[in-house]
């Protein structure tokens, strides 16, 4: 009967065994499987050892039971013993049991792993194959946005073409229901910029300016940054997912051979969406961060609602909001681009989603890093130029 | 149907590689008006990859696909979406798209390609869900439906605009055995009322003796076609080892030594 619990313990097997002259004789009764693996073996092992036969042979008349890692156990101990010269048999197999044996091929077991066809070759081969990936992964995104700005020229030719339905989809889901955690997160930045510049500036006695520090953060860098971050975690992914898993449902090339452009049909809407609305999270960003701000500022700092508002506006111009939210419509454009692109970048299966969903985030928040830095270089030098002129 | 042996599609010396892998070389045929043509063969001998340059979305190696006379393979973007007009295809999954319901996946390549007024096309997305069997689903998501009602939504789709050809990919994957008929009498029912032209990569032996016209061979060894001609004709060809455990490898009807249990 074979056991199949684990209370049962290991399954019952007995051997015994008989001399005869060289020939040691092994009876073998009961149930040989992989949970008695183990022990039938050293058994058999330290049995050979002590004797050391010309000739081993296995009685395989009372085993009802054999599974094929028992079976391989008997196959490696021939192999074993051949290479001692010692002679192998076995008598009495029923059928069941030679079928069993009769499904392991020696030449599988001999066969050694085929190396995959992706080698993982040495360091220096890695560092190249990694130059090459990021290389190519950077030629890749460029032919794409190129690819976004033709489709863009033919929406704007065509603007029936774009799917209103898709675009106000696409609004709602990075603007509308964005709106909650944008406007949490502005107003705890604001708090606490205006906390920690609260706690260095009374040593001054210079909390007037917490409002300008606020207010000026906040438009100038933090609002942009910090809701591009926020659209990039929570649409980006969002759109490598939907096309990844688009891709790997076919649904892709079924647009494709219904005649339709996915870069125009997938892409177009989702970046004019997120581009249209990014903008506008950034000022709602910006308003909740002065809010926050003035949270402190009433409570902490004993400045009136009115000082409050007066030093926060003074201590931005109509440029910063401007170029703050043509920073904004940049970092969505990146962020949305480098989402759908890394979609349809995916070829087959769930772990592929993840892994460009993942790479879509983290990209995303690299490209925003360095158009900002580009964005910090070029609005020096145009303020530059404004205060020669 | 008159059938004239007029060709439809044609296929010039093909060649298809991963890299530097071939998938096959130098393969050509013709698709016929009206015929059902199945194309079969192992995994990974290429089917998948010969309908697929067949559709346009992948461009071979070496070689030309024509569709009445044009070549395809070398078509400019708008060329090619004058082809898919033309053509339907139906993906292993239905590829229906998920956001969309079955009304509105149909709906999609007609709006697309026609200026219809909407009561006109919505006649014709019940007509279309009428002739797959799906009346009355206009308004269901796919993924409220069958595996089964998802791939006849899908031939509903593929065929929207009343495509002169109609490829399929891999047509039973998935289903079961009962769902399967079901499918190939649609495709009969379609071939013979309407005279689409039909090109179809399966396994499913059975569904080939009901549904095809005729019949190619791809193999992996060979890198290319090893047979070609009706079921019956392939079927009797067992001097080719290769034909002969393709096509006795599972017969229609019920074997007559059905397996036992017990007597061992």
């Amino acid at each position: 009967m074979a056991s199949w619990t684990s209370e049962q313990g290991s399954p019952e097997c007995s051997i015994s065994f008989r001399q005869e002259g060289a020939r040691l004789f092994a009876h073998l009764d009961g149930e040989f499987s992989l949970k008695n693996l183990n022990q039938f073996t050293d058994q058999i092992q330290k049995r050979i050892e002590t004797s050391r036969p010309d000739v081993v042979i296995f009685d395989f008349a009372g085993v009802n039971y054999l599974d094929s890692a028992a079976a391989l156990a008997f196959l490696t101990f021939r192999a074993d013993l051949a290479a001692d010269n010692i002679l192998f048999e076995e008598i009495n197999l029923s059928d069941d049991a030679k079928g069993i044996f009769s499904v392991i091929r020696e030449e599988a077991l001999a066969k050694p792993a085929l190396a995959p066809d992706a080698g993982q070759g040495g360091f220096i081969q890695q560092i190249g194959q990694a130059s090459m990936t990021v290389a190519r992964d950077f030629i890749h995104f460029v032919t794409f946005l190129g690819g976004i700005i033709t489709a863009f020229v033919y929406t704007l030719r065509h603007p029936t073409s774009l799917r209103g339905k898709d675009l106000l989809f696409y609004v709602k889901r990075a603007g509308v229901d964005g709106l909650p955690i944008v406007g949490l997160i502005g107003l705890l930045m604001g708090l606490i910029m205006a906390f920690m510049a609260y706690l260095q500036f009374k040593q001054f006695g210079a909390n007037i300016y917490v409002p300008s520090l606020v207010s000026f953060a906040m438009v100038k860098e933090l609002g942009p940054l910090m809701t591009a971050i926020l659209v990039a975690g929570r649409s980006g992914s969002a759109y490598a997912a939907e096309i990844g898993t688009m891709v790997v449902n076919e649904e892709v090339d079924a647009l494709q051979t219904m005649g339709f452009d996915p870069v125009r049909f997938l892409v177009v809407p989702k970046v004019l969406a997120t581009v249209i609305v990014v903008p506008i999270l950034t000022i709602y960003a910006d308003l909740f961060g002065i809010i926050g701000g003035m949270i402190i500022g009433i409570t902490s700092l004993d400045l009136t609602f009115n000082t409050y508002v007066t030093q926060s506006i003074k201590a931005i111009s109509a440029f910063d909001v401007v170029t703050s939210l043509i920073k904004a419509a940049v970092f969505a454009g990146l962020v949305s681009a480098v989402g759908c692109q890394r979609g349809f970048m995916v070829r087959a299966g769930a772990q592929d989603v993840g892994k460009f969903t993942t790479s879509a985030v983290v990209s995303a928040i690299f490209m925003i890093v360095v158009a900002d830095s580009i964005f910090a270089i070029m609005l020096y030098y145009v303020r530059r130029y404004e205060t020669f002129t | 149907m008159q059938r004239n042996k007029k060709a439809v599609i044609e296929v010039r010396n093909l060649s298809a590689r991963f890299g530097d892998n071939i998938v096959f070389e130098d393969v050509s045929f013709d698709v016929y008006q009206g015929e059902v043509l199945v194309i079969v063969g192992e995994s990974g001998c290429g089917k998948s990859t010969l309908l697929r340059i067949m559709i346009g979305l992948v461009k071979p190696y070496a070689g030309q696909v024509f569709y009445e006379g044009t070549e395809i393979t070398s078509a400019s973007e708008s060329l090619l979406n004058e082809y898919y007009r033309n053509i339907g295809v139906l993906f292993q999954a239905g590829a229906l798209f998920s956001s969309m319901t079955i009304g509105e996946n149909i709906e999609l390549p007609l709006q697309a390609h026609t200026d219809l007024e909407a009561d006109k096309i919505n006649r014709i997305i019940k007509m279309k869900l009428g002739m797959v069997n799906l009346e009355g689903y206009d308004n269901h998501y796919p993924a409220e439906l069958s595996g089964g009602m998802r791939k006849r939504a899908g031939i509903a789709r593929a065929m929207a605009l009343d495509p002169r050809v109609l490829f399929f990919d891999e047509l039973s994957a998935g289903l079961d055995p009962v769902t399967a008929v079901e499918l190939d009498e649609l495709i009969i029912k379609t071939n013979e009322a309407l005279g689409t032209t039909m090109v179809i990569v399966t396994h499913e032996l059975e569904s080939i003796y009901k549904i095809a016209h005729r019949v190619l061979m791809l193999d992996k060894q060979a890198a290319g076609i090893i047979a070609e001609g009706t079921p019956a004709e392939l079927k009797k060809r067992t001097g080719d080892r290769r034909v002969a455990s393709f096509f006795l490898r599972q017969s229609p009807s019920i074997p007559a030594d059905e397996r036992s249990y017990g007597d061992k």
